[in-house]
């Protein structure tokens, strides 16, 4: 198999699987044989893939937090400054640093600020839009958002050598292995 | 039929989908709908009808742009109207949609997996045209920016302890929130319409709203981190919408209006009539496009159930209202009371509880949940019903408050009715191109019910 001159470069090898289940089982294997850089694709989202390819660091969370913290600090730090500083209007004799008025606005700004950032900041941790990828160069990945299951060993992985992980990953059972051209 | 053949199963209720399917054929059934079907002679001319039907829209806007809010029937002392009246009615509607998505999300009924997508999609529908009214009540509605907090030369700020600056964060917010929470549940499907389209313009449209999805398994991770904490978000939201909006009408004083009751009575209301709404547009979409294996009768009957919980605090709502008439020895509440039972509206009233009380009692039988027909018939009835409601609370209690000296009658005017009629125009266009533009059931997550996609414990390889 000659190498294509059009690709300088090989992104890794892909590996193709018809369950969840043994995708799961080959991620595992795949890992503790000592490759790190891996990834797993799948048409949902299965529970123990992410661990098994050895992710456990989610940072989503953390940045909600965040997110929804600055929202409300500064939802109720806007009222009280326009309300108590800037623009202060007596009504019915109320106290013009009137928070039991405030709760509402900080709430609604907690929620915005913070659904927000859940969801620019899962977009932005998984590097999307992506306009190129290189898993797209196989035919048939289109089967990923589909029905079928895969597993690719990055060639930027210390352990990879192209003979050498083909047969490993040839002794999973894969119903077919390509090579990823980057 | 198949009906006849007797299958022992766990529960005798109907299944979530119906069995056989695989992973490919969910897929294939769904995502068809978008990209194989061809568009029917009878799609174009239902769509010609409600695009028309939606244009009415813009002429009584243009011409209300024109004139002013003088077109309508408002007057003193009901300066409220059928505005507000359309805005609360559409807005409870919307609720349902994140009620599915959200709520049923946190308590895990995968049931609604079937539903959520254009449950969703209602509630961003029903919100836009909501939104439309409290704009166009303002009179001069390309000052409607003043309504949000910024630096202006005016030197002018809202005042942050008024109900109706909070309706402006909350509906705003609400909307926002319900728009990313459906573009993240679409992102998966995308990638899935972009991989099966076959023409290079669809697949680069697709392609473009995926973003380069890709499903690997640390982006998966994250997206249900983040959709499950944009779930735990949305609950107290949507909560939080209904219980803003029924706050413009209980911190005034108006009798019928000043009640504690108000904020679970107008959230379960919202919920009641946006089930029915639900049930309204699912019961001819899946019958239309064939979607009966996913959208089943388990799906009919528990929100026909959902509608019988909400319907009896509703009830309640209704029955403490007459009671606090009563014993709060308030003669401006015994008034109203007196006023609903008795007055010029007396019809509407009475109308009311029939849609909203008598008639749903129905729903008790089995007969009446799982009967397409009937259910359909009974969700149309509640729609009516939970419109009347908002006509009683906002008109009874404005035309006869204190002061009989300024007592008056409220006669909506044919602008009015286009206005109304047209937002319901827009929300049906918009429903109309959803189903043909979008997948309307989430693919990825159907995928999820199907008992392939469970990974046994003992599969997982431990050391």
């Amino acid at each position: 198999m000659s190498e294509s001159p059009v690709y300088s470069s090989v992104y890794g090898l892909m590996a193709e699987f018809d369950s969840a289940q043994e995708l799961v089982q080959a991620a595992h294997k795949t890992h503790e044989a000592g490759y790190k850089k891996i990834d797993a694709y799948s048409p949902f989202p299965i529970e123990g893939l992410a661990e098994a390819i050895g992710f456990h660091k989610n940072r989503v969370p953390l940045v909600v937090l965040i997110g929804g913290l600055i929202g409300g600090l500064s939802g109720y730090m806007l009222q009280y400054w326009v309300a108590a500083i800037t623009y202060p209007t007596n009504v019915g004799g109320r106290p013009f640093h009137s928070w039991p008025s405030f709760i509402i606005v900080t709430f609604e700004m907690t929620i915005l600020f913070g659904g927000l950032s859940a969801v620019f900041g899962m977009l932005a941790l998984n590097g999307l839009p992506m306009p190129y990828h290189p898993v797209f160069n196989v035919p048939e990945f289109r089967q990923a958002s589909e029905s079928k299951f895969f597993l690719v060993v990055f060639s930027s992985d210390p352990k990879y050598d192209s003979a050498g992980t083909r047969s490993f990953l040839q002794g999973l059972a894969p119903r077919m292995i390509a090579e990823v051209p980057s | 039929m198949a009906t006849d053949i007797q299958i022992p199963l766990p529960d005798r209720r109907a299944p979530v989908i119906e069995p056989g399917h695989t992973f490919s054929t969910v897929t294939e059934k769904i995502s068809n709908i978008v990209l194989k079907r061809p568009i029917s002679l009878a799609w174009i001319v239902g769509f010609l009808v409600v695009f028309s039907i939606m244009n009415m829209l813009g002429v009584a806007l243009g011409y209300l742009f024109i004139k002013g809010t003088g077109i309508w029937g408002i007057n003193i002392p009901v300066g409220w109207g059928f505005a507000i009246v359309n805005f609360v009615w559409w807005i409870g509607i919307g609720h349902a949609g994140t009620l599915i998505s959200a709520i049923l999300c946190l308590l895990r009924q995968t049931w609604r997996n079937s539903i959520n997508r254009f449950a969703e999609a209602m509630t961003l529908f029903a919100v836009a045209c909501a939104g439309t009214f409290p704009l166009a009540h303002m009179g001069r509605p390309w000052l409607g920016y003043w309504l949000f907090p910024y630096p202006n030369t005016m030197n002018y700020w809202p005042n942050f302890r008024s109900p109706l600056v909070w309706d402006v964060f909350a509906v705003s917010t609400y909307f926002t929130i319900s728009l990313v929470f459906w573009f993240t549940g679409l992102i998966p499907d995308l990638a899935t319409l972009r991989d099966r389209a076959e023409h290079p313009w669809v697949q680069r449209l697709y392609g473009i709203l995926a973003m380069g999805w890709r499903g690997s398994a640390r982006h998966w991770h994250r997206y249900e981190t983040a959709y499950l904490l944009l779930a735990g978000l949305s609950t107290p939201l949507v909560l939080s919408v209904h219980t803003v909006v029924s706050f413009d009408f209980a911190v005034g004083i108006v009798p019928g209006w000043h009640t504690t009751i108000f904020p679970p009575y107008f959230v379960a209301g919202a919920i009641y009539s946006g089930f029915a709404m639900v049930l309204c547009l699912a019961i001819p979409i899946r019958a239309i496009y064939g979607l009966e294996d996913f959208i089943t009768e388990r799906h009919l009957e528990t929100s026909a159930k959902v509608m019988l919980a909400t319907h009896l605090i509703v009830a309640y709502g209704y029955g403490m209202e007459a009671f606090m008439g009563w014993y709060s020895g308030n003669k401006f509440d015994s008034f109203l009371m007196w006023n609903r039972l008795h007055g010029p509206y007396q019809f509407w009233y009475f109308a009311l509880l029939a849609c909203n009380i008598v008639i749903p009692q129905l729903l008790w039988l089995k007969k009446f949940r799982v009967s397409t027909g009937w259910l359909w018939l009974l969700s149309f009835i509640v729609l009516v019903g939970m419109w009347l409601e908002r006509f009683i609370i906002v008109v009874v209690s404005l035309t006869r408050d204190f002061q009989n000296s300024s007592w008056g009658q409220y006669y909506p005017t044919k602008w009015d009715w286009m206005t109304y009629i047209g937002t319901i125009g827009l929300f049906l266009t918009a429903m109309w191109l959803f189903v043909r533009i979008l997948p309307m059931i989430s693919i990825f997550e159907l995928r999820q019910l199907l008992p392939e996609a469970h990974v046994p414990e003992a599969a997982e390889v431990k050391e």
